[in-house]
């Protein structure tokens, strides 16, 4: 395919994907550090929230180190260019979240549900696009499904108002073809009008070549994060793939030595442990788990004398989806329990 | 025996027609009305229970209330109709039992405050909050009737086939509505719900998780104590529902993890969700009217 001069939208996962390895940590400074150099750099759109969305602040998901508000309103008001978007969840999160998010300046709220459930999308989705804000249905863990149920599924999304559809590889299960079938699919079934997008994890180490795939197929959004901080083994790396869209004369719009400079300099500090492939995260990947179940099943494993891997495996057994992380503690402790008897 | 007071049952879908079944076991209530909005299933189905049926809404039911002597109308259609339904049939005097999230009357969850409520007296409309409210709120309150909960925080992970149109339609009734009664009912001092819907087949059984954090340090011995009594309580009219793990004890938190199974009257057994709501309803009904009964009312 010719990428030359083809429009790409790069939008940046590490304030929200990446607040997973942090455990939601991420300080006002650093967001606004990051932000405004993803901003300089070029990059259009940087999604800014707690890991699990608008209201993710839980016992089960984690409270972070701020409210969604004080993120929003740190960040918003310092983009010179860059727009922000914000994620929610419903069943987690609601439309007052959506309104709250709205008020503080996001340009874009994208809504996200398990690839089988966007029926539950109809009123925030709704609500999003009747309010004019760029409105996006994110349908997760989609290989678990068909390429022709998660058409079904992405119709309803775009019937609601959505104007742009995401392929979710929640768990970085996919291959190339995955997602070159399932993105050619919706490109030919949904209004030329809808954009499509494609939001991938590191975990097979095939984010680059999946967002490729994606593009090929008939994507122009695609995620990643600045040094691929985000959940599993992390997102696309963004700075990687934009690399690899300059090289094939893509149009980004982002100058990519300042925003390998940002990976480089203010992301990669602020790890706290490397986000890599290692044999938890390949784990998600390979037998398809949500990549945030990754630091969860760490800590169980620790606390109960389990394998991390382990319960990991179970939960890909059991298809759990997005949301489940109050499952993970309980299946470490039966796991525990069977070892003693 | 005493004499069964006489019931009318909106909503021929799943929720009502599972109910129905119940009450057709029970000693204080006698089902004698379906009414839904067409000709359909449901419908079909409580005809052939014997019951009389109104496929004209509401208002097909209420010339009858008085002759037919309701004095229960249980309401399982959608909250954006309930507060219609409600006002007719209470001017034909009966009490409404809202299954649905509009909670115009007070919560009800039976072992944590239906004795309350019947001490009140008599209510024209009680609200049975949600299914994961009702799975959830007697653990939050098996904690908070030890000592003082902060936060209180339940995630309801149900069945895709579980959950019906009017619940995908309006999540957030069911988000804030449980949210709510986490507070008023469970007696936390904020609330917050999560549900998750999965698809798995075959469709898993209802699991709530219940985290609670605890102002003081927890009493591990007098909560693990008393949540073992509310479970007993609510075993009473819910059979499988099952303290899987828990309580565990973390710093201030306090965490339970349960599975309600159903009884699989007319939804099947993995939809304990829905078996929670029809079986509290009708718990909630027979108390009314054995109050009654004894004039206490």
């Amino acid at each position: 395919m010719n990428y030359l001069g083809k429009k790409i939208t790069l939008h940046d996962m590490c304030l929200r994907d990446g607040m997973h390895p942090k455990r939601h940590q991420i300080s006002l400074d650093e967001m606004i550090d990051i932000a405004t150099g993803l901003d300089d750099a070029g990059v259009p759109l940087i999604e800014v929230t707690h890991g699990d969305g608008l209201g993710g602040t839980s016992v089960n998901y984690g409270f972070p180190a701020h409210s969604d508000e004080e993120y929003l309103s740190a960040v918003v008001p310092k983009m010179k260019n860059a727009k922000v978007s914000a994620l929610l969840l419903p069943g987690i999160g609601t439309v007052d979240h959506l309104k709250m998010a709205a008020d503080l300046g996001v340009s874009t709220i994208r809504v996200a549900t398990h690839c089988t459930e966007a029926d539950v999308s109809e009123q925030h989705i709704g609500m999003a696009s009747q309010m004019g804000l760029d409105t996006v249905g994110f349908l997760m863990m989609a290989h678990m499904i068909s390429t022709e149920d998660l058409l079904e599924q992405a119709l309803l999304m775009e019937s609601y108002g959505a104007n742009c559809i995401y392929c979710t590889d929640s768990a970085g299960y996919m291959m190339p073809h995955d997602v070159t079938e399932r993105v050619s699919l919706l490109r030919n079934r949904l209004k030329p009008t809808t954009e499509l997008g494609f939001h991938g994890h590191h975990n097979l180490g095939l984010g680059v070549a999946n967002s490729m795939a994606a593009v090929e197929a008939g994507a122009n959004r695609i995620d990643g994060s600045a040094a691929g901080l985000g959940a599993g083994a992390g997102n696309t790396p963004l700075e990687v793939f934009a690399a690899v869209l300059h090289r094939m004369q893509a149009d980004t719009g982002v100058d990519i030595f300042k925003l390998m400079a940002v990976a480089e300099e203010k992301v990669i500090p602020l790890m706290d442990e490397l986000v890599r492939v290692d044999r938890d995260s390949l784990t998600l990947g390979y037998a398809g788990v949500y990549s945030s179940f990754l630091l969860f099943a760490k800590r169980a494993g620790k606390k109960y004398g389990v394998p991390s891997q382990d319960i990991l495996l179970e939960m890909a057994k059991r298809k759990a989806i997005g949301g489940q992380e109050d499952l993970i503690e309980d299946v470490a402790m039966e796991m525990a329990k069977a070892q003693q008897s | 025996m005493p004499n069964k007071l006489r019931a009318a049952i909106i909503g021929p879908g799943n929720i009502g027609t599972d109910l129905l079944m119940k009450a057709m076991r029970s000693e204080w209530i006698e089902p004698v009305w379906m009414v839904g909005i067409e000709e359909s299933e449901g419908i079909k189905r409580a005809r052939e229970f014997g019951m009389k049926t109104s496929t004209s809404g509401v208002d097909g039911l209420v010339p009858h209330m008085k002759e037919d002597k309701i004095d229960f109308v249980f309401d399982a259609t959608s909250a954006y109709v309930h507060a219609e339904n409600s006002r007719k049939v209470n001017e034909q005097g009966a009490i409404m039992v809202d299954l649905t999230p509009a909670a115009i009357g007070p919560f009800c969850v039976p072992p944590v405050n239906l004795q309350t409520l019947l001490e009140e007296g008599r209510k024209e409309n009680v609200n049975m909050v949600t299914c994961g409210g009702q799975a959830t709120i007697p653990m939050v309150n098996a904690v908070s009737r030890v000592q003082a909960v902060e936060y209180g925080e339940i995630v309801a992970t149900v069945s895709s086939k579980s959950i019906g149109p009017g619940t995908r339609k309006n999540i957030d009734e069911f988000t804030r509505t449980t949210a709510a009664a986490i507070e008023q009912v469970g007696g936390a001092d904020k609330g917050k719900a999560i549900i998750v819907v999965n698809p798995a087949e075959p469709p898993l059984i209802m699991r709530d998780t219940i985290h609670c954090l605890t102002k003081e340090q927890p009493n591990q011995e007098r909560i693990t104590e008393s949540v073992q009594d509310m479970v007993k309580e609510v075993q009473k009219y819910v059979p499988g529902y099952t303290l899987k793990n828990g309580p565990i004890f973390d710093g201030n938190r306090v965490t339970i993890f349960m599975e309600v199974e159903g009884l699989g009257d007319f939804l099947p057994k993995y939809s304990g969700n829905l078996d929670i709501m029809t079986a509290a309803a009708l718990r909630t009904a027979e108390m009314y009217a054995e109050a009654m009964a004894n004039g206490d009312i």
